[in-house]
């Protein structure tokens, strides 16, 4: 028996999630084998190929937002996931204290210094290798810091009286030297091969330099050196190479009855700025038979221009005059990411690299598989 | 048990003074304080009066340890 074969419009209506006042309907996908009966969803390399798209809306160095159409929510899941918990990145671990006599705890502080984003030569970042920690199990197991695994950071700041500050001077930062310590006094020093990849911009460095650390006053004295090893953000949140990695589905309006007058006018208010437009009928709509405009030529109707900065606030549901009239949902294979990096990566190339690391888990779990069959 | 009366057990040179004399010998080491009132250092000995020689105040902090302190950024 040949496959049965679902209409466009079945198909459409099976793509979109369904948005109520207060329920949301239709949420989980069906295109796999066994739902439909008759139907073949059996997944197909050149069905994806044909029906999947990449759309970039921006593509700044450090935040990057773009489409990813004709794909499952548990793959796109898969990306964000990634990139959030297992792109290695650079940060402070290991933090010793020779002098803090500021009014920070030394604990306080470490985990302070742990939280500051970091950059450096992104060659240099892939350069390094894990600096294997030991464990309770194995304590004589853990590799020794080398100019492979660990950056060293440097921060020593006294505080000192300005003698040159003007008498009647409130203003702590202008009455004393070093008040204020910022992320940009920790020093780096390039330690064997480093100083072949972490030289000059690319050195080892705070993303954000005006990050405040701690705060001194006279005689005061911080005193501290950092290790900084690789690490990834599923074992702590500092390691993540991003600030948000998130998505949501791309809204969808209809309009299934005509909106017009001053209903249009509150209907555009009930969403963001550009989202619902106001046209004229035309006569040409208005002669139409049944389509809801007859006798209204000339006047403003709503409609859709563009979902797709639409917040689905269902602020429209909650009006009478709007019931029937308007149907939301959101288009279940249509996934809007944005990708904020927190300064090593470029935005885009994480992404990448989340797609990579997914194709290396898969050829790990291919060759696990195979290692079962024989 | 009077207070003065009471010998402070000795730890050989694992206690803070860290100078191999015990608190207990008879020559006991000169400990650095910090005045709470006005920041400077007092230095005392053991038996010494605890009152900052500058300006006579009677509480005086511990100076923070020499020694590394290893933390975890976590």
């Amino acid at each position: 028996m040949a496959p049965l074969i679902p209409s466009q419009e079945e198909l459409e209506r099976r793509r979109i999630v369904g948005i109520n006042a207060e329920t949301v309907t239709n949420m989980s996908s069906t295109d796999f084998p066994g739902h439909w009966p008759g139907e073949d969803h059996a997944w197909d390399l050149n069905k994806f190929r044909d029906g999947f798209q990449v759309e970039f809306h921006r593509n700044d160095r450090f935040e990057a937002a773009f489409s990813l159409i004709g794909l499952d929510a548990a793959i796109a899941n898969a990306f964000r996931r990634i990139m959030m918990a297992e792109i290695p990145t650079l940060a402070i671990e290991y933090v010793f204290v020779h002098n803090n006599t500021s009014v920070i705890q030394d604990e306080v502080l470490a985990a302070r210094l742990g939280l500051i984003p970091l950059k450096g030569s992104v060659e240099g970042i892939n350069w390094m290798r894990w600096f294997k920690k030991p464990t309770e199990d194995d304590p004589e197991g853990g590799s020794s810091p080398a100019d492979y695994n660990t950056i060293v950071l440097h921060l020593s700041v006294e505080c000192t009286k300005n003698p040159n500050a003007a008498p009647g001077e409130q203003d702590p930062r202008k009455l004393y030297h070093n008040a204020h310590v910022y992320a940009r006094d920790i020093a780096f020093n390039a330690v064997g091969r480093q100083e072949q990849y972490f030289v000059d911009d690319e050195a080892i460095q705070p993303v954000n330099p005006d990050i405040l650390v701690a705060k001194l006053r006279p005689d005061q004295k911080i005193e501290i050196e950092m290790h900084c090893i690789k690490g990834i953000g599923a074992d702590h949140a500092k390691f993540s190479p991003v600030a948000t990695a998130s998505y949501r589905l791309m809204p969808d309006i209809k309009i299934l009855r005509p909106i017009l007058g001053d209903d249009a006018k509150k209907f555009a208010k009930c969403f963001p700025k550009g989202v619902i437009g106001l046209e004229k009928v035309t006569s040409q709509e208005a002669a139409q038979k049944g389509s809801g405009y007859e006798g209204h030529a000339g006047d403003i109707k709503a409609v859709v221009r563009d979902a797709f900065n639409d917040t689905v606030s269902r602020e429209c549901l909650r009006h009478e005059e709007f019931e029937g009239k308007v149907k939301l949902g959101r288009i279940r294979d249509h996934f809007i990411f944005n990708v904020e990096s927190t300064g090593q990566f470029e935005s885009d190339v994480l992404f990448l690299e989340s797609v990579k690391l997914l194709k290396l888990k898969c050829a790990r779990w291919k060759r696990g598989l195979t290692d079962l069959m024989r | 048990m009077s207070r003065e009366a009471y010998q402070v057990p000795n730890l050989g040179a694992q206690n803070a003074f860290g100078d191999g004399m015990g608190a207990g010998s008879m020559e006991s080491p000169a400990v650095s304080y910090l005045c709470g009132e006005c920041n400077s250092r007092v230095s005392l000995k053991r038996g010494d009066q605890i009152r900052c020689k500058e300006c006579g105040h009677r509480v005086l902090y511990k100076e923070r340890t020499k020694r590394m302190v290893q933390f975890e950024a976590r």
